[in-house]
């Protein structure tokens, strides 16, 4: 794959050109869900179990309904007659997976802290919330839940109608013979456990909705902080049986999603519900202290990984077996997510054999689903922290071990043997550029001194090579995943007849600046001005197909059919032009806004006038139809791969286990990229969510369910001061799999840095004979190790 | 009770109950929507206003306590001749993605480069201490507080 | 968020403050509102009335008194942070404000409602004891002045009466060293543990987090007066103690990290 085919002698794409969406989110101007104005909306608020799980034994709200401004107070059994179905769950993993009924809010019994048992419907938020303080619940405590090691045995049942605490068991062993064979001759073997904690995602902007009735034309309009305003509509459609073609989803100004708003959620379906049941608008907006208890958690696993090798520390077979966390209930993706990873557990190796196990496990607590990197996040680190180990116990450096091991160039594109097809990588000048960049040499000869000096603030450095795949998804494949819906995108270019260009994307950005980016993809394919092109999204009544933006899809697919749309609008403008120049269209070449005749520079026929002939239809070719508008559905015909190295060099106190990361460098390779300034924005989030991982934050719970860190105070979500200043450098190795060549990167940056960070702390602590520290690596955890390895007689 | 406040030099008016919050004063009763909430604890700082020119959280003030104060909003920074310098900074340096931290995080350089005109990155980061993002990592909202700074610093010169 | 409905009234003077105070049962001073109003909003105070007196002017200032400077109560973080008296005579103070909360909480909240809310994990009244600060409590039947030492009694309870308010906090000039080692995951977080010491020919050492209430290191300040190394000293810094346990620490890793920050404290104030 070369560069992009562009129409303007000026290329666009490749720039760092400013984003078109900032003015109005630098200056309040931006509307998010909260922030919209609806005459005599009612305010919803929910009244959340306090116990993990138990049986609800009565509900009394007569005192509630007697508040001031309380319109109405509703159990669950009261709404029962709402729902047409229950919450979906669009992944079915296996044929037998169990899920159990799960409703917007509990009737008999709670599975979690935090699930809602009445709502209160009031004329503002202060009535609705005050009048909560007066319903009065008697619940019977029953069992819970908590450990996935304890829910695997089944001793209490978080759902005793299930008989088993046990939601799937899913399988990928392509070659069991094969695998235990290797592990039988191997040189070496390792074996470790890892705990993937869970975190709370904490976008910025909580949740919220608005869910706006139109009694007269039996239709409704839900705004939605959500990444997924098309999925949404769908599954709201059924949830409630509401015609999907009288039902509009928008999502406005949405601050900030990583996964989290990628889901189909209760108080989402209950706005609803309630606007119809009152023929009022309803609205509802999450306080972080609740959404920290009913947003989905990400993460959330056990995993076995063991690792066989030869004497020279090629790896020979990979064996993996996790338990993965679905909480009480599952949400839209919630089994799902450890399958995105489950083909990646060999990383960047050429590893002849493969198997993988996962128990996707029900407890009490809140349910999990896709988090930023989704799966991945959790195979990378499974991979690398193993091959680090693996080079401690040979005595090979980690760089070298990665070396000896990488699927080499002319493999490409590479047949895994978990399934895969690798469309394309060049993993070793990634990591010879990231080892250049940092000073490898130079920070083990520091961090030798240190040591030999008996400095008590030990340096370490850490290094994650990583391959993920995104660009979700080839329709194909997630049917053979048994994921309920296809992974295409959709996109219509449509040349006004005033020539200003309306692209319409079935993508929704949520601050990943889709319309600079897909703007300058549409200008650059047209040669026309930036500024002529304008990009809808979000709107279902807008743009009424879409399967919205997550998993790093948005541009690998939907940037690939906003391309293609633009492609097949200016085929349709050629045959228009060629009529009016009366040649025929190959004889026609395109740049800046012109056709012209090949070899005739003066006879040329303007885009800007082929709009406008479109439009007036008076002269047009036959056959062809008026107005200038194309549109692509585009369904990928391969996941994409992007790859890279990051080293993280962290700063270790032996005295007090504070640990501090002091410098980080990565080298990423996403394809190519439309705008790299906002692929450094992309990649240095990433990067600090996964530093968060690996030192700051867990949802922490205790023996009986309760969620310890509800608030921001407890929940650590790093600030300026903890992080560096981050070292960015990029190679490129263009995807073959779409037009753009582009891999996609929304989820690189926190896919790659946890085992990085962990990396650096455990080279840290090497002379201590620390062999992991489980994330997060707190001053505790970290001084606990330090503690016991002296204990240890060391 | 009746509070007056002069809100980005206009004079408002308003009664209030007791226990509202600065914050939903400026949101519900003043319409003005740009001042975010993100947390209940005073953690993440997308509240950030300018009270007397010093930033403060909105959340964490009674109305009533504001009766009387000039209040500076993230409405009340680009002017006639266009976006404010922290403002331009921020999008020339990538200092935003979802935007939904930004007017803090602008509220809050805007108080401290009064106090610090000529940061160095360490001091940048602790005075952003009280403002959480969870988009950008950081590294961009730093840049853009020392553009910011060498812009603004430029053009008392 | 916020908090549950509450009567308001806004004091005119310091004894308009007091027979509110004194007229009214669960009311509450509200001075910056950083202490108070994030447990309103979370709904774990619940006050009848807040007696609002942020607008006594007088009541914010910062003044050199001879061998003391006096602190009015309201003076916020940022001016203590900010001031050359303080910074020139005793200029533990301004560093320790400098590490309270972020920018924003030090604009508004104030020393007289850091230290009257007796938190234990705040960082002002562990250095109000390490500098054997005087308080000055205003009350109906008038004025007294208290050791820092004697006021903090239990888990965010002093020696005040309802009917009291904090006026003025005093602190001695001294030239000798200090040292206030704060150990937290995170800038804006509150000390996990933090130690505070002041060397003026006696040394003193506070402690941060350590227990239910801002606490003096006796056994190591004994020990140090025996002759003992800072090394020892230190060792001692969590004798007697039940310091708490959270997310962040076991009891036992704050014994540890009391000891490691109290022997870096001394090494700094003494050295």
């Amino acid at each position: 794959m070369t560069a992009l085919q562009t129409g303007s002698s000026q290329r666009v794409t490749g720039k760092r050109l400013l984003r078109r969406e900032d003015p109005e989110l630098l200056t309040g101007e931006a509307r998010f869900v909260d922030d919209l104005y609806q005459q005599d909306a009612l305010y919803m608020a929910l009244l959340r179990s306090p116990l993990a799980h138990a049986k609800i034994i009565s509900i009394d709200v007569s005192e509630a309904r007697k508040m001031p401004g309380v319109h109405e107070v509703l159990s669950g059994r009261d709404l029962r007659e709402e729902f047409s179905a229950p919450m979906p769950c669009a992944w079915p993993v296996t044929e037998d997976m169990k899920n159990p009924p799960h409703y917007p809010i509990a009737s008999d019994v709670v599975h979690y802290v935090g699930d809602a048992v009445a709502v209160v419907i009031a004329s503002d938020k202060v009535a609705a919330v005050d009048a909560l303080a007066a319903i009065d619940v008697k619940y019977e405590a029953l069992p819970v839940v908590t450990e996935l090691e304890e829910a695997l045995l089944d001793r209490n049942l978080v759902h005793p109608s299930l008989g088993t605490n046990s939601c799937f068991v899913w399988k990928l062993e392509p070659d069991r013979a094969g695998v235990d064979q290797a592990f039988a001759s191997a040189a070496h073997v390792v074996t470790n456990r890892y705990v993937q904690q869970r975190l709370i995602p904490s976008a910025l902007e909580p949740r919220g909705v608005l869910a706006v009735p139109h009694p007269y034309g039996a239709e409704y309009t839900l705004f939605s902080s959500t990444q997924i305003p098309h999925i949404l509509k769908l599954m709201l459609s059924t949830t409630l049986g509401i015609s999907e073609a009288k039902l509009r989803v928008v999502a406005p100004s949405v601050g900030g999603g990583f996964g989290s708003k990628l889901n189909v959620y209760a108080e989402e379906v209950l706005a609803l519900a309630l606007a119809r049941k009152l023929s009022k608008p309803v609205r509802w907006t999450e306080e972080r202290s609740e959404g920290a208890l009913t947003t989905i958690h990400g993460r959330g696993q056990v995993q076995e990984v063991e690792l066989a090798a030869d004497s020279n520390g090629r790896i020979t077979a990979v064996r993996v077996n996790i338990l993965a966390d679905m909480g009480a209930y599952l949400q839209l993706l919630t089994p799902g997510v450890p399958l995105l990873g489950a083909f990646l557990y060999h990383g960047q190796y050429d590893v002849p054999a493969y198997s993988f196990t996962c128990t996707g496990l029900f407890t009490n607590k809140t349910p999990t689903d896709a988090y930023r990197g989704a799966g991945r996040p959790e195979a990378t680190f499974a991979i690398e922290r193993s091959i680090d180990s693996l080079a401690r116990k040979i005595g090979i450096d980690p760089a070298e071990i990665r070396r000896r091991n990488f699927i080499p160039v002319d493999k490409f594109p590479y047949s895994s043997v978990p399934g895969l097809i690798f469309d394309s990588g060049n993993y070793e000048p990634a990591l010879q550029a990231a080892l250049e960049k940092v000073g490898y040499a130079q920070l083990r000869m520091e961090q030798e001194k240190r040591r030999t000096q008996g400095s008590r603030k030990h340096l370490g450095i850490g290094i994650s090579s990583y391959v993920e795949m995104c660009g979700l998804a080839p329709s194909k494949v997630l049917g053979s995943l048994r994921y309920s819906a296809g992974g295409w995108e959709s996109a219509t270019v449509r040349i006004l007849p005033t020539s200003k260009v309306q692209v319409t994307t079935g993508t929704a950005p949520h601050g990943q600046g889709h319309e600079t980016s897909w703007s300058m993809i549409v200008a650059d394919r047209l040669g026309v001005s930036l500024e002529d092109v304008e990009v809808l999204h979000s709107d279902t009544a807008v743009a009424p197909f879409g399967m919205d933006t997550y998993g790093s899809r948005s541009v690998a697919v939907g940037g690939s059919a906003v391309y293609l749309a633009t492609e097949k609008v200016l085929d349709k403008a050629r045959l228009i032009a060629a009529h009016k120049l009366e040649v025929s269209p190959e004889d026609l070449e395109y740049s800046d806004g012109m056709f012209k005749v090949k070899g005739s520079a003066e006879k040329s026929f303007a885009l800007s006038s082929v709009a406008l002939e479109a439009f007036t239809a008076h002269d047009l070719p036959d056959g062809i139809e008026p107005n200038l508008e194309a549109s692509v559905t585009w369904d990928p015909p391969n996941f994409t791969f992007p790859f890279g190295t990051h080293i993280a060099v962290v700063e270790v106190d032996e005295e007090t286990g504070d640990t501090r990361l002091v410098r980080y460098v990565s080298v990423d390779d996403v394809g190519n990229q439309i705008n790299p300034m906002i692929v450094e924005g992309q990649l240095e989030g990433g990067i600090a969510q996964g530093v968060a991982q690996a030192l700051y934050e867990e949802a922490a719970y205790d023996e009986q369910g309760n969620l310890l860190d509800t608030t921001f105070i407890e929940y650590m979500l790093p600030s300026a001061v903890e992080l560096p200043s981050f070292e960015l450098a990029s190679t490129v190795t263009p995807s073959p799999t779409n037009p753009l060549g582009v891999k996609g990167v929304g989820e690189a940056g926190c896919i790659a840095s946890p085992p990085a960070v962990i990396n650096a702390i455990v080279d840290a602590l090497s002379p201590f004979g620390i062999e992991h520290i489980d994330m997060p690596a707190s001053p505790q955890k970290v001084w606990s190790a330090i503690e016991s390895s002296r204990g240890d007689g060391k | 009770m009746q509070i007056t406040t002069i809100v980005n030099g206009r004079s408002f008016t308003r009664d209030v109950e007791p226990r509202t919050l600065l914050v939903h004063y400026i949101r519900d009763l003043l319409g003005l929507t740009g001042t975010n909430v993100g947390c209940d604890t005073s953690s993440c700082g997308a509240c950030t206003i300018l009270m007397n020119g010093e930033s403060v959280k909105s959340c964490t003030v009674l109305a009533v306590q504001a009766d009387g104060k000039e209040l500076t909003t993230i409405e009340g920074m680009a002017s006639d001749s266009g976006l404010h310098p922290i403002q331009k900074a921020f999008q020339e340096n990538h200092g935003l993605q979802c935007g939904y931290c930004t007017p803090g995080m602008i509220m809050a350089t805007a108080s401290f480069l009064k106090e610090n005109p000529k940061p160095t990155e360490a001091e940048v980061r602790e005075a952003l201490e009280g403002n959480l993002c969870r988009c950008t990592g950081y590294h961009n909202i730093v840049k853009s507080v020392l553009a910011a700074a060498e812009a603004m610093e430029g053009a008392v010169k | 968020m916020f908090p549950a409905s509450f009567d308001y009234a806004k004091a005119n003077s310091v004894a308009d403050a007091v027979s509110i105070l004194t007229s009214v049962d669960d009311a509450k001073l509200l001075a910056g509102g950083h202490s108070l109003l994030p447990l309103m909003k979370l709904r774990l105070a619940t006050p009848s009335m807040l007696v609002d007196i942020g607008s006594l002017s007088e009541l914010s200032y910062i003044e050199d008194k001879g061998d003391y400077v006096a602190i009015g109560a309201l003076t916020r973080h940022h001016d203590i942070q900010n001031s050359r008296l303080l910074k020139s005579e005793v200029p533990i103070l301004p560093y320790v404000a400098s590490q309270v909360g972020d920018p924003q909480v030090r604009h508004r909240g104030t020393i007289g409602g850091s230290i009257s809310h007796g938190d234990g994990a705040s960082d002002l009244p562990a250095a109000a004891l390490a500098l054997d600060a005087r308080l000055v409590l205003v009350g109906p039947t008038g004025e007294r002045v208290i050791p820092a030492t004697e006021f903090f009694v239990g888990f965010l309870e002093t020696v005040m009466s309802p009917d009291e308010l904090l006026t003025e906090v005093r602190v001695s000039k001294f030239s000798g060293g200090w040292s206030f080692q704060k150990f937290n995951r995170r800038a804006q977080d509150w000390a996990i543990v933090g130690v505070a010491a002041v060397n003026d020919g006696n040394t003193r050492v506070s402690l941060v987090n350590m227990g239910p209430t801002p606490l003096r290191a006796s056994a190591v300040e004994e020990a140090l007066m025996g002759g003992a190394s800072i090394e020892a000293a230190s060792k001692k810094a969590s004798e007697g103690l039940d310091p708490p346990e959270d997310l962040n620490a076991s009891s036992r890793y704050r014994r540890h990290l009391a000891e490691v920050l109290t022997r870096r404290a001394l090494t700094e104030a003494l050295g």
